[in-house]
């Protein structure tokens, strides 16, 4: 079980999940990168960058 | 199965890329990640895929590594010209005046003086927009003059030197709404019409996405668009004007998640089939 990094609330995450997925925090709605799986750990995204988008 | 070798640049895994990891698992193909916050580069690199299908959200890495990438003889999805052409808003409005294809009026200017002036020729309003971005982010309808003093000053102190290459974009009063076109190679394979009060229609400011049927016009254009800027899997930007239909982007590095359901078209398979035939075993 991973906790948020940001408010520390324990997060849900699928089993689908992949490394490096973007994930959103139930509780406070940060941005959350999943660094690793099984088990998962997740460290705070990037912050949007001005040469972002598509 | 497909023996192609396929690799998948990134560097945030959003819902785009997890559809079309899911989708090519399904097709019995396993992209080689390559993160771009980790890859390292030197002038003699090789590389073990046949095509490589480009999805970071950061432009200026995905210029940077393309570019590194063809020049070692690996097929790239988008290539480098195509990337270099959309991921500057000069330099797709260039693209599509010289090939004819009906775009907004513009004009750039390269100090907060200059520009203006090339703002008073327009008239009111016009559309600032930064030369690279996305997402609607920073750009600003200027409505008279005021306004006009005040954004360019701003952008004149923001800091990056590309700020300071002013774009001003006719705006065109458009029903409420635009149109993406998903245009992969000499295909149009669906659109959807993106609709707000706002008159930023990008869904990722809020706009919401609803089917827009082909025409045999609208495929034209879409055509039309993607030959100009070089082809490959794009999504082509239009506004209807109240005399024609415009396009003012387009896009390459596709953002699609809002699409897939509203157009009932399988967007990440349909790439897949594009970066099969790109990779020689379509």
């Amino acid at each position: 079980m991973a906790n948020c990094p940001e408010c520390g609330t324990a997060l849900e995450i699928g089993d689908d999940v992949m490394a490096h997925e973007i994930i959103e925090c139930n509780a406070c709605s940060v941005e959350l990168e999943v660094v690793a799986t099984n088990p998962a750990q997740v460290e705070l995204a990037p912050e949007e960058e001005e040469d972002w988008g598509e | 199965m497909s023996d192609i070798r396929m690799g998948l640049l990134f560097s945030r895994i959003r819902m785009e890329e997890k559809l079309l990891i899911e989708a090519a698992k399904k097709r019995g193909i396993e992209f080689v990640m390559v993160d771009s916050r980790e890859v390292i580069f030197d002038l003699d690199s090789k590389f073990e895929y046949d095509v490589l299908l480009e999805r970071d959200v950061s432009h200026s890495r995905a210029l940077y590594a393309l570019n590194l990438f063809e020049n070692s003889g690996v097929k790239a999805i988008n290539s480098y010209p195509v990337a270099l052409t959309c991921g500057d808003k000069v330099a797709t409005s260039k693209a599509l005046r010289d090939a004819g294809v009906p775009t907004p009026d513009v004009k750039v200017a390269f100090t907060k003086e200059s520009a203006l002036e090339a703002i008073e020729q327009m008239g009111y309003p016009v559309v600032l927009k930064p030369v690279t971005g996305s997402w609607g982010r920073l750009m600003a309808k200027i409505n008279d003059r005021d306004a006009a003093e005040a954004v360019l000053e701003h952008k004149d102190h923001l800091g990056s030197y590309y700020h300071k290459i002013f774009y001003m974009q006719e705006f065109i009063n458009k029903p409420e709404r635009d149109i993406r076109a998903f245009v992969f190679g000499d295909d149009v394979i669906c659109a959807i019409y993106r609709s707000s009060k706002h008159w930023i229609t990008n869904t990722a400011r809020g706009a919401t996405a609803s089917n827009c049927p082909l025409t045999p016009e609208l495929k034209q254009i879409c055509l039309d668009a993607a030959a100009a800027v070089g082809k490959g899997i794009l999504a082509v930007d239009l506004i209807e004007s109240e005399n024609e239909v415009m396009v003012h982007e387009v896009n390459y590095t596709v953002e699609f998640r809002n699409s897939i359901d509203t157009t009932g078209v399988n967007i990440p398979d349909k790439m897949l089939d594009y970066a099969l035939e790109v990779g020689g075993n379509g």
